[in-house]
């Protein structure tokens, strides 16, 4: 179950450094071949390269309230992902000023029987000056039992 | 990539085939990630929640994607990607990531295109959807 007093909340502010060295490691992980990724300067995050967020939020205390929704790790899984740049997405040598805040849980009847539940998490990313470059929209969902494929 | 070769409809490059698909590739991505969820990569863990095996990781199969868009329009070009995952992938699925142009147009004096994209498994079946826009530099 879902706690719905997430709904509002805000996380911390954290700092993300776009590094050259990860964004390597992240475009080889997602068979990237555009050879800006692996160039010596300049080198453009991918479009997804922004969920490297995991490793920064945790390194401050409240970074990330997704877990304040207490998503179910079982019967829980990602629906939609989104990420919106305000311009070329930032490059390597780039310092990120991130916040997250849970935007929005609600129900929807499944397909197959029973309530699936969402929730919505969204981040900002700011630059040095304040100026907005990027935002992530996260949305999680939580079905009542395991779906069936697969078992 | 040149403007007038981007008309609604337009395909793109071929369509990009990868796989058999491994729980190596879910451990990469994972590492790469941060995302350490033991679904993806601990057999124990996943058949305790009712799996035959570690699914893979949604955001391996979004990430191709990406990558098949950005190979074909650029890197630096990308304004918006979504996705919405529609059918769990598992080790051994053979994954075609492909798209077209939906709607080629300008704005604030940019030209763009917004593509419709989709990741399918061997079987047919829908795995992923995904819309990207990008800017076609002039």
């Amino acid at each position: 179950m879902m706690d719905r007093s997430a709904v509002g909340k805000q996380g911390a502010e954290f700092e993300l450094d776009v590094e050259r060295g990860k964004i390597h490691e992240f475009a080889r992980a997602i068979r990237a071949d555009d050879p800006a990724y692996f160039r010596r300067e300049h080198q453009p995050s991918p479009p997804t390269f922004l969920t490297t967020m995991f490793f920064w939020e945790e390194l401050v205390p409240g970074g990330n309230p997704w877990h304040l929704v207490a998503m179910s790790q079982e019967r829980g899984m990602h629906a939609e992902q989104e990420y919106i740049f305000h311009g070329p997405p930032p490059v390597a040598g780039t310092r990120l000023r991130c916040r997250s805040r849970i935007e929005s849980i609600y129900e929807k009847a499944g397909k197959r029987g029973g309530t699936l539940t969402f929730a919505v998490m969204v981040t900002e990313f700011r630059d040095d000056s304040g100026r907005l470059v990027a935002e992530a929209r996260m949305t999680g969902v939580e079905t009542e039992r395991a779906p069936e494929e697969g078992k | 990539m040149r403007w007038q070769d981007l008309s609604e409809g337009a395909t793109g490059p071929a369509p990009l085939v990868v796989g058999p698909i491994t729980r190596t590739d879910f451990v990469r991505y994972q590492g790469a990630s941060g995302d350490m969820n033991p679904i993806h990569h601990d057999e124990p863990f996943a058949r305790a929640a009712g799996y035959q095996a570690p699914l893979a990781v949604g955001m391996f199969q979004a990430g191709v994607l990406s990558s098949w868009a950005t190979g074909w329009l650029g890197a630096e070009n990308v304004r918006r990607y979504k996705v919405r995952w529609k059918e769990q992938c598992w080790p051994g699925d053979v994954l075609t990531f492909s798209g077209r142009v939906a709607r080629r147009y300008e704005e604030n004096g940019e030209k763009k295109v917004d593509l419709d994209l989709v990741c399918t498994r061997q079987n047919g079946g829908v795995a992923v959807q995904g819309w990207a826009t990008f800017v076609v530099p002039a």
